[in-house]
């Protein structure tokens, strides 16, 4: 018995030291593992210490058996309380008028605490069908910088916003240079694509996550979230993972100058899907 | 002295010396996964201690500043002042990083004890009748402890949390008639929303822990009253519980398991790194930091929605998004099927008997098949989850990975059950240990929960001696 109280001291022993310790280093300046160390010891101390002297130095206390309350009260017991509670209810409900007066107040003071749920957000409305964009914003960059068509090498891309609106989240978009020529885009669409730019939304219609990645050589966007993956030359449409819908398309135009605009706004609702999306 | 005259004075006013007589001689059964359980309330404890340490220096604001604090990468770079008080508590706030890994830690570790806890549970059947209440409860903290985790995870504003936000936010939204509405009311509008970091700091701080706290206080009142089950042994009856009395040596031997469980958390927040928040950078809308991956509590719905096909439906010209099925339905399910296990068992199997004593997983080998099965549903999708990250070390693309991971999901459940499920017919059957020598005297149970000697042999070897009552 002696051996097992040596180690019970010892770990207190070690567990006041390494406390004292954390004081010296808090004095001076802290530090990150040394804090971590120190307190393992010290919290570890004490309960190795505990856990020792309740397993080898409390030879005292047995362990034992003792009953334990097994299976359902008596019946009658049961029924007494079962009982009980009918006859309140029974007790409330002989005033049949006001029992039901009570319930209706009730629910009606229910109701009214729920308006105030009502001013924690604004209505959705068609905020989820339109974005900043607007005929006429020349296309800039987060910084607010504009882009223009000498901005993109072939083959490469770039995040734009709105002129007004730069670092805009529901308004942030890819502006792709691909080789002319090669977009297979719908009739109506291709107009919004002229010399190979093309602009999409660049939250991804799966979970909205941005669309980080652009894989040049097979002109795919890809979320680096869930790995969907749009076919750029295609109308963005998804070729791969869980995203349902194609990338809208932003319709833009260049001028003489070189200065690229939207001539509209996003077609169709932008990001992931919801229950009046086609409405 | 002093106690003799406090224990008087409390039973003049309150009459309760019984109740405290009778709670100090209790006895609890000893067996070393009861501690996990113990493991996740431990880790509670420690997660209010650091959590309200670190409360007092975050700030929940959207606002912009410029950071200028040591951490010289980010240097003048714009950031929220939330993202920037998470800074401040990670470099300048002495302590403070120490603090912020143990609290990451101390959530990883309360989650998995409970993890544990619940496979525990499950495979020795000690959630059968009377303790089906004690097992709802329990799934109620899982859930209540998911919630936590990842309102948490998403204070800090880096590009971590805003990508887990914005995944949430969009899965909310695809719920059918109220889904907009709720995601507008819950964020104060459309993402990224000017309210939602304050809105998870009260869901982090007060509603969470709350909830949290009742539920334990209900699961602990609950076990407290019905005892634990135990496992079979030769003197061991339904009706009585064998164990250790809770003063003082369970009472030592459990505040020095929260002490142990302390200090390897402040080990694991000392030596470890975890969310490094300076690595991740402040959350910018319009940039997704690759590869992110949630915590393993979520790491499975993370999972779920990977590899789930893109099916989107329209109905009576509404749509119903891609992610209410993977995001909302089946989690829904599933956690239904987990609360009410109990219920099915007791229904299909026709038994509504009590039980006190916990099966061995053998003897429930279909319990046994379909537990195995959820746990290799659950690795599946935990790697999926990180399917990026899991195919960069494997030197993989990850469209080849998610075809093997989408038939795994398929197979391994189906492999890991009936494989489970025929071992386990077969140990019970032959009554054999896994691993070890078998064991010479065989006990069939009988009818009043009692044991008989099968075998003839002198019953000296493998049988543990029957305690004195």
């Amino acid at each position: 018995m002696r051996s097992p109280s040596r180690w019970v001291a010892l770990a207190l022993g070690a567990s006041t030291l390494a406390s004292l310790a954390l004081f010296g280093v808090y004095l001076g300046g802290g530090d990150p593992q040394a804090e971590g160390v120190l307190l393992f010891v010290a919290l570890g101390g004490v309960g190795a210490a505990l856990m020792i002297w309740a397993r080898f130095l409390m030879p005292e206390v047995r362990d034992r058996t003792q009953p334990r309350h097994h299976g359902p009260e008596p019946a009658q017991e049961l029924e007494g309380a079962a009982e009980t509670v009918t006859r309140g209810v029974e007790e409330m409900r002989r005033r049949r008028f006001l029992f039901r007066l009570l319930l209706g107040a009730a629910a009606a003071l229910g109701v009214a605490a729920i308006f105030p749920i009502r001013s924690l957000g604004r209505a959705p409305g068609s905020s989820l069908f339109h974005t900043h964009w607007r005929a006429g914003d020349r296309l800039v960059d987060e910084e607010g910088a504009p882009i223009t068509r000498d901005t993109l090498e072939v083959d490469s891309f770039t995040t734009v916003f709105p002129e007004h609106s730069p670092g805009s989240a529901d308004s942030q978009a890819v502006l792709i240079r691909v080789q002319p020529g090669t977009l297979r885009l719908p009739p109506d669409r291709a107009a919004g694509a002229p010399d190979g730019y093309v602009v999409y939304s660049k939250i991804c219609t799966h979970a909205g996550c941005a669309l980080g990645l652009y894989l040049a050589a097979v002109q795919q966007l890809r979320c680096p979230c869930h790995q969907s993956t749009f076919d750029v030359l295609d109308g963005a449409r998804p070729v791969y993972g869980p995203a349902p819908r194609p990338l809208p398309q932003l319709p833009i135009s260049i001028e003489g100058d070189g200065t690229i605009r939207a001539t509209g706004d996003f077609p169709e609702p932008v990001g992931p899907s919801f229950w009046d999306l086609s409405t | 002295m002093i106690v003799k005259r406090f224990v008087e004075g409390m039973d003049d006013r309150l009459e309760g010396t019984s109740f405290i007589q009778r709670n100090l001689k209790k006895v609890f059964p000893d067996h070393w996964s009861y501690m996990l359980g113990e493991i996740a309330l431990y880790s509670f404890v420690l997660l209010v201690l650091t959590g309200t340490f670190l409360s007092f220096f975050y700030i929940a604001s959207p606002a912009l500043v410029t950071y200028d604090g040591p951490y010289a990468p980010l240097h003048g770079q714009t950031v929220s002042a939330a993202y920037d008080s998470v800074m401040r508590i990670s470099f300048e706030v002495q302590a403070g990083l120490v603090m912020r890994q143990i609290h990451h830690w101390a959530a990883l570790l309360f989650m998995s004890a409970i993890g544990f806890h619940l496979l525990r549970v499950f495979f020795t059947g000690a959630f059968r009748r009377p303790r089906e209440v004690s097992w709802v409860i329990g799934v109620g903290l899982l859930l209540t402890g998911i919630a936590a985790g990842f309102s948490g995870y998403s204070l800090p504003d880096d590009s971590l949390s805003g990508a887990g936000l914005r995944i949430a936010y969009s899965v909310i939204l695809s719920i059918p008639f109220v889904g907009t509405w709720i995601a507008y009311l819950f964020f104060g509008g459309e993402f990224p929303g000017p309210e939602i970091l304050n809105r998870l700091l009260i869901l982090h701080v007060f509603i969470v822990p709350l909830l949290l706290i009742a539920q334990l206080g209900a699961h602990l009142g609950v076990v407290w009253h019905q005892t634990h089950t135990q496992f079979r042994a030769p003197g061991r009856t339904e009706d009585t519980v064998y164990g250790t009395p809770v003063w003082p040596k369970f009472a030592m031997k459990a505040v020095g398991l929260a002490f142990v469980t302390f200090a390897v958390l402040a080990l694991l927040g000392g030596l470890f790194q975890i969310n490094p928040v300076w690595l991740n950078g402040p959350f910018v809308p319009y940039t997704t930091a690759s590869p992110s991956q949630p915590d393993v509590y979520v790491g499975w719905l993370e999972g779920l929605l990977r590899l789930w096909p893109n099916w989107e439906f329209e109905v009576f010209g509404h749509t119903i998004g891609e992610l209410f099925l993977p995001g909302v339905v089946v989690p829904g399910v599933l956690f239904t099927a987990l609360a009410a296990w109990p219920f099915i068992e007791a229904r299909v199997g026709g038994d509504h008997e009590w039980h006190n004593f916990s099966q061995r997983p053998r003897e429930a080998p279909v319990r046994a098949g379909i537990g195995a099965a959820a746990i290799a549903l659950f690795t599946v999708l935990v790697l999926a989850g990180g399917n990026d990250v899991v195919a960069k070390y494997l030197n993989v693309e990850v469209d080849h990975l998610n075809v093997i991971l989408r038939w795994l999901l398929l197979i391994a459940p189906v492999v890991a059950g009936g494989l489970t499920w025929w071992i386990c017919r077969d140990l019970d059957k032959t009554d054999d240990h896994p691993i070890a020598v078998p064991a010479r005297v065989r006990f069939r149970r009988n009818v009043v929960g009692g044991f008989d000697r099968e075998s003839d042999e002198p019953p000296s070897a493998g049988i543990e001696k029957a305690p004195e009552s």
